[in-house]
């Protein structure tokens, strides 16, 4: 009774507190930008812990953070494995692979009026389509290894990735492409000059797409077969054994995972799109 | 091909057609249009929008393909002529690369056109220079003002060796106060270089004090209802335009330009 | 038209793809059942096949190919084998029966679209609360931006198994999967959209002395609807896959995804594939069905 109190003075005080911030003079100033999430993610991770106690909720249900943390401490060998299979070997590879992939397609693509206007709407339409449902076929097709995750990360990320590079390559306005037509330029010279740059805002936005959608690929083609490794795999087996606790340190590590990844292409974004409006402020 | 008398003359237009096919049937951008530009002249077009003056300067362009007559540019068809890297277009909005610095954007053509990474630079320093731009180079063009961005653009335009200049409303998107102050510069630009100008304005004094030759033209069909050879002087100060000179041929021009409407 | 003519093209390039493909994904397991059927087979042992190509195969054995798009388990089935499956088992068979594809179909689809509409209602709520507190705004909206790079779909086994260790099965889990996929899209979007009347809009507003709540029901939400539409269509894609994945971990017997776990124990590619493309089909009404609405209360509201 007393860990449940606790819980809801701490939330109360913790939602205080950011309103203080919020409402204060400082609050456009970095510092309390990060700060005030932070407290909020902190407010909630120890009212979880204080009420799993405190309502002696099983732990099959709902582990406490603690518990999460210390499982994860103990496992890191395990979780770093499986992050091996499932993020390099699986995600990473496709990610590289179907992005390369669809930027050489996307090529073609523009090249060719009627190639565009007609892989473009199928294109929109794959993109739009449950994709994470041919991971069977293609665990089917390439085993149970990582080859066949990498194989559905790869189509995962493909249609998403030729939809914004076509876009961002047809994103030049008629005067800047009657300009390179003044100066007499070869399709590669206006290519790499002009139209690249102008489409990198449109490549980034598909590469950050891509990111997530790699990442889910690999472990849901894990539910569908796998070695006794890997992060998908750790998921279901713990969730057959009731293990739950590992289940969310391996959640952990997959949103860990997620986040730098995205973190990273948003970083080379940064560096490669300085100039575009939305990086400016 | 036509034959051209005098070899200064740099751009012959002979009954110029074109016709674009819409949904609404065929639009007459250009009908019957004529037209000899000398070297050195500084040629404005003028008239409503609709009367073909931006479609013909694309036509010497080479980025509209007229459907009839003939059009030589050099003595060449304007699409050997932009081949041969003979003009630079100079367009209503600056569009510089966000990507690229001042300098890089005006090195932009240099490295198209393959010229060597010494001269790329010297041509830069001298292209800012002209348009007033020095230590702006390693900005970016979204650092910079309007007018400055218009400027570079036309340094952009400077920076290799084309003999014609075309612009197409270069100074239409900026305030009246920093549009004086830029065409005071294009002629004193034009006076030290020597080029072939066309320029496209809808405004009747920019024409009035820019050009030494003013066609007006009117809308459907495109075509050319006036052409004035101005009588003012080739130095001019700003307040030449509240000289009686002035207002006398701004005075033609607008009346060339109420005919083309009654009809 | 010539859209139409370019895309039917493609089309027919995929699937004279689809077909060209089946030929040397199927010919080793068509010469198998040849040799088995007492065929005369070139090179007639299995161990000698294996160490030949699949190309070569099939110019050695010119009277499998026909075969090769009409086996029983296929390791591709050529299109009209999907095709014959999908009539099969949406025209053919009542749709109470366990083997229609229309029953499963509606098993996913009734948990997609309850848990669809539930994370909508909450994105909303969430996105107005947002907009009006500066504290929730501050608070909760990093961690909803967060929350889309991180593949949040990996909770979809443990919610299952969680909800049916205290009792709750069936359609309910599989909603509650569809519901936080749809959320945090709708969420980022509609705050967006509820950001997105410039100053200029909103200074008009307060220069005739609107309320807040007049500003929200007269310009913010107006204002937002195309980029409310724009991630309800990601939303429902989401909730799809999220009811199709919730449906895995547990052996769910109904569903699109059961029919895809069970193909996939059993080897049924026609079957994995028909499911496969049920779901498409699925998906794309579904987005195609959000896109009508779109048009239509965008064009009631004069914004299209």
């Amino acid at each position: 009774m007393m860990l449940i109190l606790a819980a809801m003075l701490l939330w109360a005080f913790g939602w205080w507190l950011n309103l203080r911030l919020a409402e204060g003079s400082y609050a456009h100033t970095r510092a309390i930008q990060v700060t005030v999430p932070l407290i909020f993610g902190l407010t909630i991770l120890v009212v979880w812990e204080l009420l799993v106690r405190g309502l002696q909720v099983p732990l099959v249900i709902l582990p406490p953070p603690t518990m999460i943390a210390g499982r994860f401490a103990s496992s890191t060998s395990i979780l770093w494995a499986d992050f091996v299979q499932t993020f390099v070997k699986g995600a990473l590879s496709g990610y590289v692979m179907g992005c390369c992939a669809a930027f050489v397609m996307a090529i073609a693509v523009d090249r060719s009026t009627f190639l565009r206007m007609g892989l473009l709407p199928v294109g929109n339409f794959v993109a739009a389509l449950p994709i994470v449902g041919t991971a069977p076929i293609l665990v089917m097709w390439f085993g149970f290894d990582w080859q066949s995750k990498a194989a559905v990360v790869v189509v995962m990320v493909f249609f998403p990735m030729l939809v914004n590079t076509v876009a961002g390559l047809r994103e030049t306005t008629a005067m800047q492409r009657d300009l390179m037509e003044t100066y007499a330029a070869s399709y590669w010279q206006s290519f790499f000059k002009l139209r690249l740059p102008a489409a990198m805002p449109f490549i980034f936005n598909g590469l950050k797409i891509s990111t997530t959608l790699a990442l889910i690929g690999a472990i849901v083609a894990e539910f569908f077969g796998s070695p006794t490794v890997g992060m998908g795999f750790r998921i279901s087996t713990s969730v057959g054994q009731l293990a739950l606790d590992m289940v969310w340190a391996e959640i952990v590590v997959a949103a860990l995972a997620g986040t730098l990844f995205y973190g990273a292409v948003a970083m080379i974004e940064k560096v490669v799109t300085f100039w575009h409006p939305s990086q400016r402020g | 091909m036509t034959e051209h008398p005098g070899a200064d003359v740099v751009i012959e237009a002979q009954n110029l057609d074109l016709t674009f096919e819409t949904n609404d049937g065929p639009v007459h951008a250009l009908k019957d249009v004529s037209l000899t530009i000398d070297k050195g002249e500084f040629v404005s077009f003028i008239g409503p929008s609709g009367c073909g003056k931006t479609t013909f300067l694309r036509c010497i362009a080479a980025l509209e393909q007229p459907t009839g007559g003939s059009l030589s540019v050099n003595g060449m068809t304007p699409d050997e002529a932009r081949r041969n890297r003979a003009y630079g277009y100079v367009f209503q909005a600056a569009g510089l690369y966000p990507w690229r610095t001042i300098a890089r954007n005006i090195k932009l053509p240099l490295e198209i056109m393959g010229y060597s990474r010494s001269e790329q630079e010297e041509r830069v320093n001298n292209v800012l220079q002209l348009v007033d731009l020095e230590g702006f180079g390693g900005k970016y063009p979204w650092q910079l003002s309007g007018g400055m961005q218009q400027r570079a653009s036309i340094a952009r335009a400077l920076a290799f060796d084309a003999d014609i200049l075309l612009m197409d409303e270069p100074f239409g998107a900026l305030d009246e106060i920093v549009r004086d102050h830029l065409n005071e510069q294009l002629l004193a630009l034009w006076a030290r270089t020597e080029k072939t100008i066309g320029f496209v304005t809808h405004s009747i004094p920019e024409a009035v004090y820019l050009s030494t030759k003013i066609v007006v033209m009117s809308p459907r069909p495109g075509r050319i209802t006036d052409v004035i050879d101005s009588p003012l002087p080739k130095e001019r100060p700003l307040d030449i335009r509240d000289t009686p000179e002035f207002i006398e041929v701004a005075h033609r021009v607008r009346e060339g330009l109420r005919a083309g409407h009654s009809e | 038209m010539k859209q139409v003519l370019a895309v039917l093209t493609v089309v027919a390039v995929i699937i004279a793809f689809w077909y060209a493909a089946s030929v040397p994904m199927n010919i080793r397991g068509v010469l198998v059942e040849a040799e088995r059927a007492g065929e005369v087979v070139d090179p007639p042992k299995a161990a000698d096949r294996r160490q030949i190509d699949e190309f070569e195969l099939i110019l050695d054995n010119p009277f499998a190919i026909d075969d090769t798009w009409e086996q029983e388990r296929p390791r591709l089935p050529a299109p009209h084998q999907v095709a014959e499956e999908l009539w099969d088992t949406t025209v053919e068979k009542k749709i109470t029966s366990k083997r229609s594809l229309v029953y499963h179909a509606w098993v996913t689809l009734s948990a997609t679209l309850l848990g669809f509409a539930f994370g909508t209602g909450l994105g909303i709520l969430l996105a107005v609360g947002i907009v009006h507190s500066k504290v929730m705004d501050m608070s909760v909206m990093p961690w909803a931006i967060v929350s889309q790079t991180i593949p949040i779909i990996a909770l979809a086994p443990m919610i299952i198994v969680v909800l049916y260790s205290v009792g709750v099965q069936g359609i309910i889990p599989k909603a509650v999967i569809s519901a936080y996929l749809s959320f945090f899209p709708v969420v980022v979007g509609m705050v967006k959209g509820l950001r997105s009347p410039d100053m200029m809009q909103l200074d008009l507003l307060r220069t005739y002395g609107a309320s807040k709540a007049q500003g929200f029901w007269k310009l913010r939400l107006p204002a937002s609807m195309p980029y409310l539409f724009a991630s309800l269509k990601i939303g429902i894609a989401a909730s799809l896959v999220g009811a199709i994945v919730g449906e895995l971990p547990t052996g769910a017997v109904a569903g699109l995804g059961a029919r895809l776990l069970a193909g996939s124990y059993y080897g049924q590619t026609v079957q994995i594939w028909s499911a496969l493309f049920g779901a498409a089909i699925l998906a794309a009404c579904l987005v195609g069905l959000l896109g009508l609405i779109e048009r239509a209360v965008l064009k009631r509201m004069g914004m299209a």
